[in-house]
């Protein structure tokens, strides 16, 4: 029997705290108590008519929150529970809600019509509920508009909620026949329609079967169009979300269409309301994405590796396509630079622009250079920022050679303009396409230098000098001596940079002091610049590099002094902690890889490892992820000398192998464990238990983001290689994860997704294995792994016969096999003869024509023949 | 259901500098779980076991250079196997000099003509010049001569041969090359490859340390001219099958460099250290300065002069493993000049000059001329005592070798009774 819970909805949605904070108790109680009863309660709750509609949404919701969780865990629990709930119960939530379809209230239906995907979204891949969706379209006919829009939306939830394959083409084949009715012309009830719009969207992904059939998929690509000409806006800009999602699921069926599509589209882009025109504008954008992945897999060659053929639809397009993506450009909005989460048609039709020369390369060329030619010069100030766009666009895609003489002309041009132009947005874009060209026109990559020892003197004080502009304009120049710099990584022991080098240091570093560099991102430019400008730094220059240490650090020791921040300021503290934190990792690992200047930086490690503690003390919680990457940098700086600062730091190395919350922070931090590892070498040893014990629980956590897992494996393989038979101690706990985990690992079915993180967790597996072997070798403990060999052998055989595996797993792979060889000698060496396809894939390996795969199938084979001679 | 977020990155950097520095983070820690690995694999193998047989004296008179005498032999086998390459170059002083001077493979003299010559070995022109182990480590390069002192420190193209950013090879590879360097063009010529990036080639085949230093050495930069980071160019040397076009391109073929005699690599053998009969030298005087040994004056003696080693029991025998005896000092003449064991005479082979019997030394005419510099470490090989001697009387000429390919081509021979490794 149902309890009576209107009261206490009512109380949960008062704004006194305290009832409403008793009315939550109340409620979790109830559940508590008795799930079922509680459940149906809410399901009556939002199906009666003579509740307030404020109580019934809740009740909807409430229910709606006790199927389903954002986090994988609790979801699981949820659907657990859900699975095991009374039937008599679920039966009738389940007629309650379908009941509610029908209901007169909006909201209630609504309401209804998610809960019931949800439901759906849980019993369905059980094959449960087989009757739900024949019952949804029973009557979907005869049903009143309201009921007919809310069964439809329902559909459209379920579509979105569970995977095409838990439903029958023969319910797929019902669905879509319901959904496309009600987007027809002939549906007179708007309301019906976009719902019947916005379902076909989630519903497209079923459609496999249907859009394979000429007939059918002919009547849906007729029913998207007309709808797109609807005189609802929303359900136009609905029918071209249809025709988005279609571009990208079935690219390789529009050919018949593509043309109507080019004139619905380029009607909207000139004549509809912004929200449909941005639709119109993405369909053609979403074309060139596929088009760019599938040219990118042919590899410039037409071995037709790719699944899906090209069909140049944008070369095709072109003549009439460029012309009015150019028309967009002048479309701008003021001050739309200043606005973080500004998105027009300007912005978009220029966005799409530069995929469009991603496409086609060459060809766009000469049909935007006029248009760039008549505008640069215009005094209307967005024909000059239209034309400056539509260059700056087209820079990636075209080769060198048809862009650097256009570059040659321009370049002193945009430099004046950057300084001159009256239009700060002009100069904004002016900055953004300067530092297009340096990106892509500048550097070892290209044979004629657009940059002189004449001009380079001009551009850098062209970019310094627009850094003391407005915050997004300073931000584009930062941006463009980005790349400015990044031109020059490969120029050997001389820089055209060294003479400017203290000069750009220190206007960076005055960028980062403006008081309104939070604006724009402009402090966060000028450290990103700051990091590729030291990066990009020569011998020459190591000098200042190091005179930038202790100023970093001053910059850290300042925000480390602050008391009783309130949130939004710690928040701001913490944000520059970690640009600062950046900085100095940049810097160590610069001046760490070259020995005279690591010498020299070493004397600031004490006090640089004290202010990274410092940074760690100042949350409670968590780790700064910033700082544990830049103490990598340093414990691979300072090698055995990092010992002394475990003490002080292993408690945030745990704290940061526990933060399952921001796995980023877990994955650095593994790395992290790592790089001590090599350092400390023997001297870790105090600390393994710990960190052993640490990552062993997350492997077996399923709380941890799977993409941290196989580092974890890795990590075992550093720290195993550092303290060698010491390691013993856990190698029964390391192999049989890594066994277990072996297993699963051997077969693959899935999407590409998978197969990469299948080949990634090989990989640490792998890289476990050698870690382990090397590490034990030469030690009177090696007859303990001998055990482990005949699994590890087996691994080796599944993964070569399954044949999906990279290239780094396959070079890695066959470093164990001779891992294996050389600690185990003889006793590994008849084994390895035994196994079944050990000697095929060194085989395999020795004759690839990847070095590292070679290199290492040598050592293998060089390993082998002597255990197997001994 | 809302309208989807169809919003693109504006004038944005596709990737963020956050987002860099964890990826390069990640690059370099891969990188260096790479090496870690790498210098375990190669600590492993080959080079612990170093092969100590004593190296003999000098094969060609170019180098004069001064040899150190190890203090006692026990001693630097000892100390050479429990060392690695890397951690011999960390030695000083003395210590590196004996270390490296045991390093190389030492060549017999020809003194008859191997069996499947066409098949089984390769020939190349030596070059003329300095013998040396040159080995890049921690971004520099050393060369050492045959006696261990140091020709040249200089950065080079070489994997880790030189501080460059960038560069190939990371700290803990390294390079170790059997070279010769050659004064007139300033160019180190390679003819061997002991180790590569890290990676030992001792325990490969001549086979494939050539195939080895053919492609990994051209595509290193190695090759290129001097630079600012690559003082000295090195260069292959052309490697022939020692079939008669092969041997005949070798004794003829122009070469940029001036050629001190023939070497013959037995292609199964591995790079072994001491003197191997798998490595072996010809010289006449078309492809040698050099073909007779001179004094210290730089002249050709009238009578061959040899250096032989004095044991206990006053045998006097070659650095050969086991030593070849050539015949007993008369006791008088020890106590007279005050000789002990292990000291090395230098002696003149008189008219009786060698005999044989059955294949094997029987008697030499022996005339007692003093020690020898005290610069020498070693003792003459039993092949070059008889190689000169037949220089000087009956040689091997290069028709000799060209016959004896062309009968082998009708002839059943013995098989190579090398194990195969490779």
């Amino acid at each position: 029997m149902a309890m009576e819970v209107t009261q206490v909805l009512l109380n949960a949605q008062s704004i006194d705290g305290a009832v409403r904070k008793n009315a939550e108790d109340s409620l979790k109680q109830f559940q508590e108590q008795n799930l079922p009863v509680f459940l149906v309660s809410l399901s009556g709750e939002l199906a009666n008519e003579e509740k307030p509609v404020e109580t019934r949404k809740l009740a909807g919701l409430v229910l709606k929150n006790a199927l389903d969780a954002k986090e994988q865990h609790r979801k699981f629990e949820l659907v657990q529970r859900w699975l095991s709930l009374d039937g008599n119960a679920k039966s009738q939530i389940k007629a309650c809600l379908l009941t509610t379809l029908t209901s007169p209230v909006s909201d209630a239906r609504s309401t209804a019509s998610q809960v019931i995907a949800k439901v759906a979204g849980i019993e369905l891949p059980h094959k449960q509920w087989p009757e739900l969706i024949g019952s949804l379209l029973s009557n979907v006919h005869q049903l009143p508009a309201q009921a007919k829009q809310a069964t439809l939306e329902t559909l459209g939830y379920l579509c979105e909620e569970v995977s095409p394959d838990v439903i029958d083409q023969d319910q797929v084949n019902k669905i879509l026949t319901a959904v496309v009715q009600g987007m027809s012309s002939s549906e007179g009830n708007t309301d019906v329609r976009l719902a019947a719009t916005r379902a076909l969207y989630n519903a497209l992904g079923f459609a496999q079967a249907n859009f394979s059939n000429d007939m059918e998929r002919d009547y849906i690509m007729r029913v998207v169009c007309e709808a797109t000409l609807s005189p609802e806006v929303r359900i136009r800009q609905a029918a071209f979300e249809c025709l988005v999602s279609i571009s990208s699921t079935y690219y390789e069926k529009l050919a018949p269409y593509i043309q109507d599509i080019f004139n619905i589209t380029a009607k909207a882009v000139r004549e509809d309301e912004e929200p449909v025109a941005l639709q119109a504008i993405e369909f053609w954008s979403s074309i060139c994405d596929e088009e760019i992945d599938i040219l990118e897999e042919y590899g410039g060659d037409f071995t037709g590796d790719s699944d899906i053929p090209c069909f140049y639809f944008i070369k095709q397009a072109l003549p009439a396509l460029v012309p009015m993506l150019l028309e967009t450009l002048l479309k701008q909005e003021e001050d739309q630079d200043q606005d973080e989460g500004a998105w027009n048609i300007a912005m978009a039709g220029g966005t799409c622009l530069g995929l469009v020369a991603r496409t086609v390369g060459d060809d766009i060329v000469p049909l935007v250079v006029p248009f760039i030619e008549e505008n640069i010069s215009k005094p209307d100030w967005r024909q000059r920022e239209a034309a400056t766009y539509a260059f700056g666009s087209i820079l990636e895609g075209p080769s060198p050679e048809k862009l650097i003489p256009l570059v040659n002309v321009a370049l002193t041009f945009m430099l004046s303009a950057l300084t001159k132009d009256p239009n700060s947005h002009v100069k904004d874009t002016t900055a953004w396409t300067l530092g297009r060209i340096f990106e892509f026109l500048h550097g070892s990559v290209v044979d004629s230098p657009i940059i002189s020892q004449a001009n380079c003197q001009q551009i850098i004080t062209v970019l310094l000098q627009s850094m003391k502009d407005t915050p997004n304009v300073a931000e584009k120049a930062c941006g463009a001596l980005y790349f400015l710099a990044q031109g020059y990584e490969e120029m050997g022991p001389s820089s055209p940079l060294t003479p400017f080098f203290q000069e750009i240091v220190q206007s960076l570093l005055t960028v980062t002091h403006r008081e309104d560099a939070g604006e724009s991102r402009l402090r966060t430019a000028a450290y990103e610049t700051l990091n590729e400008v030291v990066r990009c730094s020569t011998d020459e220059t190591a000098p200042l590099v190091l005179q930038l240490v202790p100023v970093i650090m001053m910059e850290l020791h300042n925000t480390l002094e602050g008391q009783k921040l309130s949130s939004d300021e710690r928040e701001k503290q913490s944000e520059l902690q970690g640009l600062l934190c950046g900085c100095l990792q940049v810097i160590i690992q610069k001046l760490g890889a070259s020995e005279p200047t690591k010498y020299v930086f070493m004397q600031y490690a004490d006090q640089i490892m004290g202010l990274f503690l410092r940074v760690f003390a100042c949350r409670s919680a968590t780790v700064h992820e910033e700082a544990m990457l830049a103490i990598g940098a340093l414990a691979y700086a300072t090698g055995a000398d990092f010992a002394k600062y475990m003490p002080e730091f292993y408690r945030y190395l745990e704290m940061g192998l526990q933060n399952f919350e921001e796995y980023q922070v877990c994955a650095v931090t593994v790395g992290v464990v790592g790089d001590i590892s090599r350092a400390l070498e023997e001297k870790i040893v105090p600390y393994c238990d710990g960190i052993m014990t640490q990552l062993l629980k997350n492997l077996s956590s399923n709380q941890l983001h799977r993409s941290v897992k196989p580092p974890i494996f890795s990590c075992f393989g550093d720290i195993a290689l550092a303290v060698g038979e010491y390691f013993e101690k856990y190698l029964m706990w390391a192999m049989s994860a890594l066994q277990s985990a072996a297993e699963l690992s051997t077969h693959i079915a899935g999407d590409d997704e998978l197969v990469e993180y299948t080949n990634s967790l090989r990989n640490g597996i792998l890289e476990a294995y050698s870690g382990i072997f090397q590490g034990f070798k030469n030690s009177p403990k090696t007859q303990l792994l001998i055990p482990y060999a005949p699994h590890i052998l087996q691994f080796l055989d599944g993964i070569y016969m399954e044949k999906d595996m990279d290239d780094v797993v396959m070079k890695t792979a066959i470093g164990v096999l001779g891992d294996l060889a050389d600690t185990l000698g003889s006793h590994a060496g008849s084994m390895i003869q035994q196994s079944v396809s050990s000697k095929d894939f060194l085989n395999e390996c020795l004759s690839s024509e990847d070095l590292m795969i070679k290199e290492s199938a040598e050592w293998a084979k060089l390993a082998i023949s002597r255990a197997i001679s001994v | 259901m809302a309208p989807h977020d169809i919003r693109r990155p504006f004038k944005r950097a596709a990737i963020s500098d956050q987002q860099k520095r964890r990826e390069l983070s990640l690059l370099r820690q891969a990188q260096n779980r790479r090496d870690a690995q790498q210098q375990a694999r190669c600590l492993a193998s080959s080079i612990l076991s170093l092969q100590s047989a004593a190296p003999e004296s000098q094969p060609e008179q170019s180098d004069t250079e001064i040899e150190t005498v190890p203090e006692s032999e026990q001693e630097s086998e000892a100390f050479s196997k429990d060392l690695d390459v890397r951690q011999a170059s960390k030695l000083r002083g003395p210590e590196v000099r004996k270390w490296f001077a045991r390093q190389l493979m030492l060549p017999e003299w020809m003194i008859d003509v191997p069996d499947r010559l066409a098949q089984d070995w390769y020939v190349f022109a030596r070059p003329a010049g300095k013998r040396c182990f040159v080995v890049s480590s921690n971004g520099t390069t050393v060369s050492r001569q045959r006696n261990g002192s140091i020709l040249h420190h200089f950065p080079s193209a070489l994997p880790a041969g030189a501080k460059i950013r960038g560069g190939s090879g990371s700290a803990q590879s390294y390079c170790i090359l059997d070279c010769i360097f050659h004064e007139l063009d300033q160019t180190y010529y390679v003819i061997d490859m002991v180790c590569w990036n890290g990676y030992s080639l001792y325990d490969c085949t001549a086979e494939f340390r050539f195939y080895w230093l053919n492609s990994e050495l051209e595509e290193s930069g190695a090759c290129n001219a001097p630079s600012h980071y690559h003082k000295f160019r090195f260069s292959a040397v052309p490697v022939y099958n020692c079939d008669s076009s092969g041997l005949y391109s070798a004794y003829t073929g122009v070469v940029p460099y001036a050629k001190d005699g023939l070497l013959f690599y037995n292609k199964h053998a591995l790079y072994q250290t001491g003197n191997t009969p798998l490595a072996l030298v010809w010289k006449d005087e078309n492809c040698s300065q050099y073909v007779i040994d001179t004094d210290g004056k730089g002249e050709i003696p009238s009578q061959q002069q040899v250096v032989l080693e004095l044991q206990d029991d006053r045998k006097l025998v070659t650095s050969d493993d086991p030593p070849v005896l050539f015949g007993c000092l008369d006791g008088d003449i020890i106590e007279k000049s005050g000789l002990h064991t292990g000291n090395l005479l230098r002696f003149a082979i008189g008219d009786g000059g060698l005999s044989f019997a059955d294949g094997k030394l029987e008697k030499a005419d022996l005339i007692y001329l003093g020690k020898s510099n005290r610069a020498r470490a070693f003792a003459d090989s039993y092949s070059k005592v008889l190689f000169q001697f037949m220089v000087r009387h009956s040689p091997l000429k290069i028709d000799d070798l060209l016959a004896s390919i062309n009968s082998a081509n009708d002839q059943e021979k013995t098989p190579s009774d090398i194990e195969m490794v490779g």
